[in-house]
């Protein structure tokens, strides 16, 4: 960036973090021999797991759906790989806690042999629901790391009538560049992919950002896209977190996104380069998303670049074909900035995941945090304009109420604020720990109120039994009364008469 | 595998840290102190390094208080900064006990009763500085003429040692005198307007270079100026506070000077005596004791320079930057409180924006 770039065009939020991406981004593409077994979770996107619809012991092909989707939010899951399912069941979750999480685990027959597949040859002739259903049925999620299901956002897109939508080629989380091999080895597919989402939403225009640290992808996202007026091609700055949807949104269309609102309320949808390539395969060639490009970066790798593999992939194997050059000190799911660590290499790669890091000891360690001299970097850093350092002070005091006023749920723990921090205090661990009080702090009141509810309708309910049961028994008395009042008036009237007749007698 | 106990990302950091930038703002000091070793000689050493060791003596005394390792948080040189701006406040031939007294105090009471560095709501050496200027008036205030330590009459060593230990002896003391403030000040309390007081010749004058009557390492202004060029160039600090405090002082100087300048001194005579420029760059820019949003420095800023001509104007002191830097320091909460950054997505006011559909 020259220097009036630096003044005029460098965003006045966010961090320029060592990026690392190259030399893996520039190491050709390679292809995982099939592992023997993939360990399919049933949760890979968010929103309900998915259902199971086969049985251990049934013979599967590659791109066979094994698993429905669970709900209106949700994705179905495909066998990324022909051969027999040998187990339905937990394995480790791609999850620092190291939880278990159901899985479909496939042993390989090593033919690798697709389902009968069938693509669309001309799909802009179809109706857009048809595309969204397309794209429902092979179970794509937003490939970014959101894994957010990509036709349910279609639809949204669709009925809100959105204008614009926003392609994310940023990419700006350091050593990863899954989304800038496909950029450069297949933009022709992203491009079609960006097509056919424009269609099946509506939109009229499609805004591509690339981050200016990627000039190969830029230059051949830029040739596939000749002759499509209305798919413009725009480097962004490097910076991070460029590839955050409000940031990306703002820079590309000068718009910002309301806080209490969606981007489609704005009339864009953001979609990641990966997800565009996934709904082309989806699409033209009738392929569910099984496979994806996975970077593998990182200090202890040996061999680092880009992976082309199944989706159930063992970290372990993928490390294993990558080489080593020492025992990785850790692992993380994801980006530097925002990733997951993985308790250990036995845990598969899912449909989200752009890329396992393995850090050497000397990349891994973590400074000692000191106090906070208010030096306002994290303020400066901040793409939300928050002031961490306060909403920090104020969970430090368990005053979880007071860093709320100072905005905690804006927070979109892009984790800026840890990585400038001088005293390296790890601030997103805070906002996520507050997050999560208060949230179950929400559950527990939502709950209370709820027994709260129950038990006074049940004291109205009762008062309401005895008052209408004491009502009843008046009323009950009121007639016997009534009832012997009659009678005795009748004996009374009877007796008069005997009496009178008596009398005449 | 051993993986650190850190959960949530990010799991890469910046290599800069606290000792870094206490650091960098020592390496900016440097120029303007050495200076100032040159100009007042070997007393100004001895008070730098008496003044300094007492800081750290104090910050260690309360660390081992309170049964924590002294090393590591000595190591953030958070202290030796507050012992070396404290000390280049002082005036240069000031006795040992002045900077003994002022480094304790400013560890101790300036900074470690609130709890250590980031707690304090003051700025720790000017807290030193006018508890010193308080009960030492007569010591704090004796200025002494610039004597180059090459100059033949020059205190050597010894001399030196022996000023700061035991006071300015006899044959020394024709130089001392009052600071241009000072002189002022005096001048005005007699009756005497600025315009007839500067014409006489024992006036102190102006000096760009720093050929004058001040604390150890205010005087030279260029180099002092120079330093904080470099801080705003790295990037430690920005030019709000250091713009607003010199246009606070600038400003109400040129408009009262401009009416009455029987009466009020000249916006050059406000910056170039005094400790100012310092103050400018190097104590009112404290991250701990200033806003954190760029609109609330501003105003701080302001404050610190309007305060400084108040104070130098009509105040009982002729010089003001420590107690105008203290009283904005009691201000930065509220500050902090009124000055809030936008929050993406929302108005000013906390409440989301209204969506400008993108066509």
């Amino acid at each position: 960036m020259g220097f009036m770039d630096k003044i005029f065009k460098q965003p006045r939020w966010g961090v320029h973090p060592d990026d690392h991406k190259r030399p893996a981004a520039d190491t050709p593409l390679r292809t995982l021999p099939l592992p023997a077994r993939v360990y399919i979770p049933l949760v890979q996107h968010v929103g309900a797991a998915a259902r199971p619809i086969v049985l251990v012991g049934d013979k599967v092909k590659k791109g066979q759906m094994i698993a429905e989707p669970g709900g209106n939010i949700s994705a179905p899951i495909h066998a990324s790989t022909s051969g027999t399912v040998i187990a339905i069941g937990e394995i480790t979750a791609p999850h620092p806690s190291g939880l278990t999480l159901p899985a479909i685990t496939i042993e390989s027959d090593g033919k690798d042999e697709w389902i009968e597949t069938k693509g669309v040859d001309d799909p802009f002739s179809l109706k857009p629901e048809e595309i969204t259903k397309i794209t429902a049925a092979a179970g794509v999620v937003g490939l970014g790391g959101a894994t957010f299901p990509s036709a349910v956002k279609f639809s949204l897109g669709k009925r809100l009538e959105v204008s614009t939508l926003i392609v994310n080629g940023g990419e700006c989380e350091p050593y990863l560049s899954s989304d800038d091999a496909i950029m450069r080895g297949h933009a022709d597919q992203v491009i079609d992919g960006v097509r056919l989402i424009m269609h099946a939403i509506g939109a009229r225009q499609a805004l591509v950002g690339i981050e200016d640290n990627k000039p190969e992808a830029i230059a051949a996202m830029r040739k596939a896209a000749e002759g499509f007026d209305n798919i413009h091609i725009r480097p962004v700055p490097a910076w991070y977190p460029m590839g955050s949807d409000k940031q990306l949104i703002q820079v590309l269309t000068g718009k910002e996104v309301p806080a209490d609102a969606r981007a489609a309320e704005l009339g864009v949808l953001v979609h990641n380069v990966s997800t565009c390539a996934a709904v082309h395969k989806a699409v033209r060639l009738g392929q569910p998303l099984v496979e994806r490009i996975v970077t593998v970066n990182g200090g202890a790798v040996a061999k680092p670049g880009n992976i082309f593999l199944p989706i159930g992939t063992l970290v372990e194997e993928l490390l294993a074909f990558c080489g080593a050059k020492e025992t990785p000190a850790r692992l993380i799911l994801g980006g530097p900035m925002m990733g997951t660590p993985l308790p250990h290499a036995k845990t598969p790669v899912v449909k989200g995941a752009s890329g396992i890091l393995a850090f050497s000891a000397a990349e891994a360690e973590v400074p000692d945090a000191g106090p906070c001299i208010r030096c306002g970097s994290c303020s400066k850093a901040c793409p939300m304009g928050l002031l961490p350092l306060e909403m920090a002070a104020h969970i430090r005091a368990d005053d979880l109420e007071g860093s709320e006023a100072y905005g905690l749920q804006d927070c979109i723990a892009c984790g800026c604020c840890s990585y400038i921090c001088p005293s390296h205090i790890p601030l997103v661990q805070y906002f996520n720990h507050a997050k999560g009080e208060l949230y179950s702090k929400e559950r527990a009141k939502l709950r209370t109120d709820a027994t709260k509810r129950l038990a006074e309708a049940r004291t109205t309910r009762l008062e309401r039994e005895a008052i209408e049961k004491a009502e009843a028994a008046a009323r009950r008395k009121a007639e016997r009364d009534a009832a012997k009042k009659k009678a005795a008036e009748e004996a009374a009237a009877a007796a008069k008469e005997s009496t009178t007749e008596g009398a005449a007698s | 595998m051993n993986q650190p106990h850190v959960v949530a990302a990010p799991y890469t950091y910046v290599s800069k840290s606290v000792g870094n930038v206490m650091s960098w703002v020592m390496i900016a000091l440097a120029p303007a102190t050495l200076y100032g070793f040159w100009l007042y000689g070997w007393p100004a050493i001895f008070l730098w390094t008496i003044t300094i060791l007492s800081t750290l003596a104090g910050e260690a005394f309360c660390l081992r208080l309170m049964d924590k390792p002294a090393k590591p948080v000595l190591k953030d040189c958070s202290a030796a900064l507050t012992g070396w701006l404290l000390a280049v406040s002082l005036p240069p031939w000031a006795p040992w006990w002045v900077g003994v007294i002022g480094g304790l105090f400013g560890a101790i009471f300036g900074k470690q009763v609130f709890g250590g560095l980031g707690q304090n709501p003051f700025n720790p050496a000017m807290v030193a500085r006018v508890v010193l200027l308080i009960s030492f008036p007569v010591q704090m205030t004796s200025w002494v003429s610039p004597l180059p330590i090459t100059a033949a009459d020059a205190p050597s060593l010894h001399q030196g040692l022996m000023i700061t230990l035991t006071g300015i002896p006899k044959s020394f003391d024709a130089i001392a005198s009052a600071s241009l403030l000072g002189f002022a000040k005096t001048e005005m309390s007699r009756g005497v307007d600025l315009l007839h007081a500067f014409s006489e010749a024992t006036a102190p004058v102006l000096s760009f270079e720093g050929f004058r009557q001040g604390s150890l390492g205010e005087t030279a202004s260029l180099l002092v100026a120079g330093g904080g060029l470099l801080l705003l160039w790295l990037r430690i600090i920005s030019w709000h506070i250091p713009v607003s405090v010199l246009a606070g002082v600038v400003i109400p100087a040129l408009i009262a000077n401009g009416a009455d300048p029987e009466h009020y001194l000249p916006a050059t005579t406000h910056l170039l005596s005094g400790g100012i420029i310092l103050g400018a760059f190097f104590i009112a820019t404290d991250y701990v004791t200033s806003p954190n949003t760029h609109f609330g420095q501003i105003l701080f800023g302001l404050g610190v320079g309007i305060l400084t001509w108040i104070i130098r104007t009509w105040g009982g002191y002729p010089e003001g930057v420590a107690f105008a830097v203290m009283l904005m320091n009691i201000m930065t909460p509220i500050i902090d409180r009124v000055c809030k950054p936008r929050i993406y997505g929302r108005t000013r006011a906390g409440k989301p924006i209204v969506a400008d559909k993108v066509n």
